[in-house]
């Protein structure tokens, strides 16, 4: 066992899905040309005040509740100080001794269990603009479409042991902040940003060492890399008996290594108070529980409920439940199909044609109602599995109804017994060899005989019918 | 034509929708008063002539089409440097912003225009509001238009110089500490700050934002609760904007004053002011005396703790509020060639002046790490106390009399030198700011060597109809408000001419 022990807390970035601006109303959306979604408010131009988005504040409660925080009755907002030419402002108005979402906490899988995981705070901000630096001039511009848009920052306890937790912790998080539709987590567009925190300690003390915050995150992989690094980086000066130093250290994704970018003598002092442009946050009771009451069901609670009330596998309830929309999408099948079948398919047959097609469930050519249909066809007999993957593809494809597809093709699996006799009678008579070598006690032969009679019937005959005449017609037991 | 001048806002405006005179020949009557004078008293640092002369053709043109043109119909306002109107440059009287234009019309523009009133330029001011003489004034000082070698007061030193001079009968300013009242006091005019959050602050470029609130000037009161009545009320732009009913301060004036008992806070004598200015304050009472009004000693026990909480707490926001002044976007830009910080360094450096310097020092220590409990922190303790005071107050008395200004008009460049002693001149003035109440200086006498004496009539939040009544009571009494200056008259102008500038 390691002598060390890995200490690690996230700070992540969540951007709050709103239409509009944290307080202005110009819209959020990703990309366009260089500030063409500014206006007097977001670029701070002289006398302008802000003035804030209603339902910024809904989703951070939201947010909240889905990570079982404290939502405080009383929140207020922070100017944070510092000059940097993103910042039209040179403060960000941020929370920070009365954040909107007090401790709460996150249950993370691990190992079959679960693990809790202490979520610190959960505060609403504005986001800054973007250099944008160009490289034939000597010069930078700065892109404040960005500007004002809503960020809830979620502070993680120092609870996490190991890189690959952290990365268990991320993906679980974004999980729920995407389930409860509160962002959308994309985290090549921004819209979910991590910095973290990682000391180590000599096994068995409760003390905290020295820590490193890591900067410049861009994804999951990276996270795990960084900390991976870092983590050996630490060890390798504790064990020399050296010191660390408590500093921000940036994240190079090509080299995989950090380096330093300033100490803590060298932080800044952001000089927090009280923002005298806007009137603290009060929220009553009962929109709190208004927020409460939209909340859907969580993953965690409904891949449960899946193993549950489904039968499912544990993996496959976790797969479903991965995504609002998906476990939606199935739920909806599985009411009115096997829910079983109901797994398989939409977590295989129809999982894999998105991804082909470069789609999602939420646009899929193939409805609940329609995929349950399929699946009663199956279960009743009028369609074989086989047949049943070909009538999807016609599905997915031409976006028909199951049904329909089965009767104008005429797929319905033969199962009249007299139909099915006389076929394969007349196999029988076709195919001495195979016959001989089945009376010989070589059963295998008796699958080139239901292949043919499957041909025959261009796959439509009920193949357990098949062997079940097969068998009578030669009298096998 | 020439007496034009010498009438109120609400005289103009009722000639001017009765078809008597056009909007047109009030405004060119007021542009060339501020021709003839401003020269001298340097109030006006743009003056709008394009602008107002189209605002007034619009204001004939309602006219003649028989549309509703507004209770302010063809009144010229001028406005301070710190308001936005939509295209025209802004500086807050500082070289930081030289060059700026503003995009938008602050709130209070817009309610002008709606109102009928044409704006009519930018006064001079100390820079970004700071100071009580306007001699902070990036641009050059204001003289006072009782004395031209005396101060107008700041920091609303033009906005209330030119409403003394007749160069317009109204204008806004705005009053942070004593900004609106001090100055009123020393030219001899009437000026009204309102509650906090009465008056939308959206466009007025932020000094210190808890305490900034935007008022009127005027020659009588009934003229400063006409242009309080069109810019006041509820802004969805302004979080701290107030959803109070806005009444009608103009009817409610008429009504018989309900006055029974004034306060007089003992604080005020001990805190030293000039014996000319005590003389004339206690002649006031008399006024109210005489007609039957009881006024009583009160006490505010922390009023002589406002200055120093005030430049605690006023500094720490505008250290913050003037940190956008970085020569990124907008304004003064210097030493963009020797990179970043060079760039903010230099600009800031050589953007601003002394005093605002000075603040946003004081205000960055301030709130600086393990210092913010110490100052900060106690000074919002100490401004719930002065509140707290003023509430006690207002349990004994319906209104707070007390002077505006400890001292009369002072000799240009007197107390430049000497911050600290600069400071004091608002003794009177920063404890209504610190409580959010709104209060009016009205002239109450004049020193023996002919300045005007102010005095201030505080009142419980957004109970200004109240106040209003009060000061009309004594301005019925009382003719201070109608002398008029020396430099009323018309002045050729010095070496130097300034006066009107293309804006």
């Amino acid at each position: 066992m390691s002598k060390w022990e890995t200490v690690i807390g996230l700070e992540v970035h969540v951007q709050l899905g709103t239409r509009s601006k944290i307080f202005c109303r110009c819209p959020v959306e990703w990309g366009g040309d260089p500030n063409t979604r500014v206006c007097p408010v977001c670029l701070g131009l002289p006398g302008v005040l802000p003035v804030l988005n209603r339902r910024a504040v809904e989703l951070g409660v939201k947010a909240g509740l889905a990570l079982n925080c404290e939502i405080a009755r009383f929140s207020k907002f922070d100017r944070k100080n510092y000059y940097y030419p993103d910042l039209p402002k040179a403060y960000q108005v941020s929370q920070y001794d009365c954040p909107l979402n007090g401790p709460g906490w996150l249950e993370i899988p691990n190992g079959g269990e679960t693990k809790r995981i202490g979520i610190t705070r959960a505060h609403l901000e504005e986001d800054a603009g973007k250099l944008v630096h160009f490289s034939s001039a000597k010069a930078s511009g700065v892109d404040y479409n960005r500007t004002g848009v809503p960020l809830l920052e979620i502070v993680s306890e120092p609870d996490l042991r190991s890189p690959a937790e952290a990365g268990t912790y991320l993906r679980t998080l974004r999980t729920v902040m995407r389930y409860v539709e509160v962002s959308e987590c994309d985290m090549e567009k921004g819209s979910f940003r991590c910095d973290a925190n990682i000391s180590l300690r000599p096994a068995g003390s409760t003390r905290l060492g020295t820590k490193v915050e890591i900067k410049n995150l861009n994804s999951f992989k990276g996270v795990e890399k960084a900390l991976e690094y870092e983590e050996i980086r630490q060890r390798r000066i504790l064990e020399k008996g050296g010191e660390l130093v408590q500093e921000t250290r940036l994240f190079d994704a090509d080299a995989g290594t950090t380096h330093s970018m300033r100490t803590k003598e060298e932080a800044q002092d952001y000089r927090y108070f009280p923002d005298p442009d806007l009137v603290p946050v009060v929220l009553e009771e009962e929109w709190i529980e208004d927020i409460r009451r939209s909340l859907p069901e969580l993953p965690a609670t409904r891949a449960a409920r899946f193993v549950r009330d489904y039968g499912l596998p544990e993996y496959d309830a976790g797969v479903l439940t991965s995504e609002k929309p998906l476990a939606d999408y199935y739920e909806a099948v599985a009411a009115a199909a096997d829910p079983k079948l109901a797994s398989n398919w939409v977590m295989v047959e129809l999982q894999g044609r998105l991804k082909e097609a470069g789609k999602d469930i939420g646009s899929s050519p193939v409805s609940p109602e329609n995929l349950a249909e399929l699946l009663n066809l199956i279960q009743e007999g009028t369609i074989s599995g086989k047949i049943a993957k070909t009538v999807f593809v016609e599905m997915f494809e031409k976006g028909r109804a199951a049904g329909t597809i089965v009767e104008e093709e005429g797929l319905r699996q033969i199962s009249d017994t007299d139909e099915l006799t006389a076929v394969v009678e007349a196999v029988i008579a076709a195919n001495p060899g195979p016959v001989e070598d089945l009376h010989g006690g070589k059963k295998k032969a008796i699958g080139f005989l239901v292949g043919q009679v499957m041909k025959e019937t261009r796959g439509q005959a009920n193949p357990r019918e098949v062997n079940r005449i097969i068998a009578r017609c030669l009298g096998l037991k | 034509m020439n007496e034009l001048r010498e009438l109120s806002a609400g005289e103009l405006a009722g000639l001017v929708a009765a078809g008597e005179i056009s909007a047109r020949e009030v405004v060119e009557d007021a542009l060339s008063s501020i021709a003839a004078r401003d020269g001298l008293l340097g109030a006006f640092l743009r003056v709008d002539r394009e602008g107002a002369l189209a605002a007034a053709a619009a204001v004939d043109e309602k006219m003649a089409a028989g549309e509703d043109v507004g209770p302010l119909a063809g009144v010229p306002v001028g406005l301070k440097d710190n308001l936005c109107v939509r295209g025209r440059e802004i500086t807050c009287g500082s070289r930081i912003l030289a060059g700026h234009r503003a995009p938008y019309d602050a709130a209070v523009v817009e309610r002008l225009r709606r109102a009928g009133a044409v704006p009519l330029g930018q006064l001079n001011m100390d820079e970004f509001a700071m100071g009580s003489s306007n001699e902070n004034s990036g641009y050059g000082p204001v003289r006072n238009p009782w004395d031209p070698a005396r101060v107008p007061g700041g920091s609303s030193g033009g906005a209330a110089a030119a409403v003394a001079a007749r160069e317009c009968p109204v204008s806004l300013g705005s009053d942070t500490g004593g900004s609106i009242r001090q100055p009123a006091s020393l030219c001899g005019v009437v000026g009204l700050k309102p509650t906090y959050g009465r008056v939308s602050r959206y466009g007025l470029i932020a000094y210190a934002s808890s305490l900034d609130q935007i008022g009127p000037f005027a020659r009588t009161v009934e003229d400063a609760a006409l242009v309080l009545e069109a810019i006041a009320g509820h802004d969805p732009r302004d979080s701290t904007s107030a959803p109070v009913e806005v009444p009608s301060y103009v009817d409610l004036l008429d009504r018989p004053p309900s006055l029974a008992r004034l306060g007089v806070p003992r604080q005020c004598f001990a805190e030293g002011m000039e014996p000319e200015v005590e003389k004339a304050f206690r002649a006031a009472l008399e006024v109210y005396r005489k007609e039957g009004i009881d006024v009583v000693e009160i006490d505010l026990p922390r009023i002589p703790y406002s200055v120093a909480c005030y430049y605690i707490l006023s500094t720490a926001e505008a250290s913050s509020n003037l940190a956008r002044f970085d020569g990124v976007q907008y304004g003064l830009r210097v030493g963009q060639e020797e990179g970043m910080l060079e760039m903010y360094r230099r600009t800031r450096q050589e953007g601003f002046g002394e005093e605002v310097k000075r603040r946003i020092m004081l205000g960055t220590y301030v709130l600086s790490s393990g210092y913010y409990e110490a100052y900060y922190a106690r000074a919002q303790r100490v401004r719930r106390l002065i509140k707290q005071d003023f509430d006690e107050a207002f349990s004994r008395c319906e209104f707070v009399l007390m002077p505006t200004a400890p001292s009369t008009a002072f000799p240009l460049g007197e107390k430049t030198a000497d911050p600290l002693q600069m400071y004091l001149s608002d003794i009177f003035t920063i404890g209504v700011n610190l409580a959010g109440l709104p209060a009016v200086s009205v002239p109450c006498g004049f020193s023996a060597d002919g300045l005007p004496v102010g005095m201030q009539v505080i009142a419980p939040p957004f109970q200004e109809a109240g106040m209003l009544r009060a000061a009309k009571a004594f301005q019925d009494q009382t003719d201070f408000h109608c002398r008029r200056p020396e430099a009323d008259r018309d002045v050729s102008p010095p070496a130097g001419k300034r006066g009107e500038q293309a804006g």
